[in-house]
């Protein structure tokens, strides 16, 4: 031992030589593998050609993680609100869902998204544009009686599953952040002659949304990467590509490194906009 | 019960209890208040001052009891409590300011949506009782940026922006540094004068004496005694306010 003032835990494992201890070494390395990798599509056929094969997920792999992301947000939220409700059949809804889809593998529940609840949702608005024909509303209820399963693609289905796990768990956050708000900001809100709801509207959530806006850039970048999933079912995203790139070609090595890259420099980019919000509201405060 | 009686008090408490699981917070407390009226409250710790404050605007649904404020009965089952609410403004220990939301708009939030007043109107009536608690020039600022003196007449401001009938304070400067104190009851000094009827759980002496027309003293979850602040600092009756006055004078 050469340093006698050092608090247990705080020591490091060799005295400090130099300031080379400090650098952020992982950073660099990911930043040198991606020119690595970069250097090779520019210069490598095989990887060029996988490149440019796989590439043409990206497009889906934004679309499918978008949009289920906003679903999520807008279930998410609805959930969340019964999560903390009064209203015993809200919450008890509310919380019956979020245990379910937090108990079931996201793989299972793309499935069941895709092959069992679109299917049945369909049925139902078949179900309902029937009805409304019986009832005289002919025009409207046509159009409903004629959606058809073939109308939605497999990357709707795909959507409809992320949106419904990941809705769960924005629900949690939701929860988190209102319950995060002290009780005595809803008291005030209420002594002052608003409704719950107002409270709400106006006193609660703007205060809760920037203490989730992190966790929810955390849950963007899981869904992100969660939306490889959806190649089971033949979803043409970067990872679908990716294997049936490899599947003709066999250059495994090519088409996996391909695929690691794009979603790497997609998540880490996130990450670091995560960060940066993270600071900027602690700042705020 | 007298009729003549019943319509001077805008506040009639009868008989309520509540409790918290096996904590009794009240047992059984009535209490009138007249319309204009300054009420101190003060009771050792859990006595159930603040459960008492609360049940006056339903902040607390009480287990038994009827209470009746400004001639609603406020504990039944069809009465709109937001309505009632918007007539009682409640001050709060912690302030509660809302932190999201300038000094301003603190001041006109109620003020849009549960009066439905305009933006004009709104921000003039703030500014006016920002002026009248003695920090116009704070509009702007978030709370944060305010001392806690600052903040608690804020809080005064944006329930009288809503022109109550009763204003509740609940221990206002408890959480308050000793040197703003002042500026706080100076506020609810002016207030008491200007008529407001006024329920004040509050161990501060001074305000009792300057702006009290009585005082109640509550233990375990009763009414002990009551009086004027003359007759009850000077000759308290009961045993208990004897050694309670003796902690705190
Ligand atoms: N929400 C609650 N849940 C459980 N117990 C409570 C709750 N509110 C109050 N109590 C209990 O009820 C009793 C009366 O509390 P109350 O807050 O009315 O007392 P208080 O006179 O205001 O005391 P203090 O001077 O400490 O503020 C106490 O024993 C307290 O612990
Ligand atoms: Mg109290």
């Amino acid at each position: 031992m050469t340093t006698t003032n050092e608090k247990i835990g705080e020591g490091r494992l060799f005295p400090s030589t130099s300031k080379l201890e400090e650098l952020p070494w992982w950073a660099l390395i990911i930043g040198l593998a991606a020119v690595l990798i970069i250097f090779s599509i520019l210069t490598t056929p095989l990887y060029r050609d996988a490149f440019d094969f796989i590439r043409e997920g990206i497009v889906t792999t934004v679309r499918v993680t978008l949009t289920a992301y906003a679903f999520a947000i807008v279930g998410g939220l609805f959930l969340g609100l019964g999560r903390v409700s009064k209203n015993v059949i809200y919450y008890n809804f509310a919380t019956l869902y979020v245990e379910l889809m937090r108990g079931i593998p996201m793989l299972v529940i793309i499935l069941y998204g895709a092959f069992v609840v679109v299917p049945i949702g369909l049925q139902l608005i078949n179900g309902l544009g029937s009805w409304l024909t019986g009832i005289g509303l002919a025009g409207l209820g046509a159009t409903l009686q004629q959606v058809d399963i073939q109308d939605v693609d497999m990357s709707g289905r795909a959507i409809a599953g992320l949106a419904m796990g990941y809705a769960a768990f924005e629900a949690e956050v939701f929860r988190a952040g209102i319950q995060s708000i002290e009780r005595g900001q809803m008291e005030a809100a209420r002594s002052l002659g608003m409704t719950y709801v107002q409270a709400m509207r106006y006193v609660i959530l703007p205060q809760a949304f920037r203490r989730v806006l992190p966790p929810l850039g955390n849950d963007f970048i899981a869904i992100l990467k969660d939306s490889s999933l959806i190649s089971v079912l033949a979803v043409r995203d970067i990872t679908q590509l990716g294997k049936l790139y490899r599947a003709r070609t066999f250059s495994s090595f090519e088409a996996y490194n391909i695929m690691a890259f794009l979603y790497l420099s997609m998540t880490i980019s996130l990450s670091m906009l995560v960060k940066f919000i993270e600071r900027r509201l602690g700042r705020g405060r | 019960m007298d009729a003549n009686q019943n319509s001077d008090s805008i506040i009639q408490i009868d008989e309520v209890t509540k409790s918290f699981g096996k904590v009794k917070a009240l047992q059984g407390v009535s209490l009138k208040v007249k319309r204009g009226e300054v009420l101190v409250i003060i009771g050792p710790s859990g006595s159930g001052k603040s459960t008492l404050l609360r049940c006056i605007n339903m902040l607390e649904f009480p287990d038994g009891g009827h209470i009746v404020v400004d001639g609603t009965p406020v504990m039944h089952k069809r009465t709109n409590i937001n309505t009632v609410r918007a007539e009682v403004g409640m001050v709060f220990q912690q302030f509660n300011l809302f932190p999201h939301l300038t000094v301003l708009e603190n001041v006109m939030l109620a003020q849009k949506i549960v009066r439905g007043r305009g933006r004009e109107e709104a921000e003039k009536i703030a500014r006016q009782q920002l002026k009248h608690v003695g920090i116009p020039e704070k509009a702007d600022s978030y709370p944060t940026q305010l001392s806690g003196g600052q903040q608690q007449r804020v809080a005064i401001a944006r329930s009288l922006a809503m022109n109550p009938k009763i204003m509740l304070f609940d221990e206002p400067t408890s959480a308050l540094d000793p040197e703003m104190i002042k500026e706080v009851l100076d506020v609810m000094v002016a207030l008491a004068k200007e008529g407001m009827t006024m329920v004040v759980v509050s161990h501060e002496m001074g305000f009792a004496r300057a702006a009290a027309n009585r005082i109640v003293f509550m233990d375990g979850g009763r009414i002990i005694e009551e009086g004027t602040p003359e007759g009850f600092f000077n000759n308290p009756r009961e045993e208990r306010t004897k050694s309670f006055l003796s902690k705190i004078l």
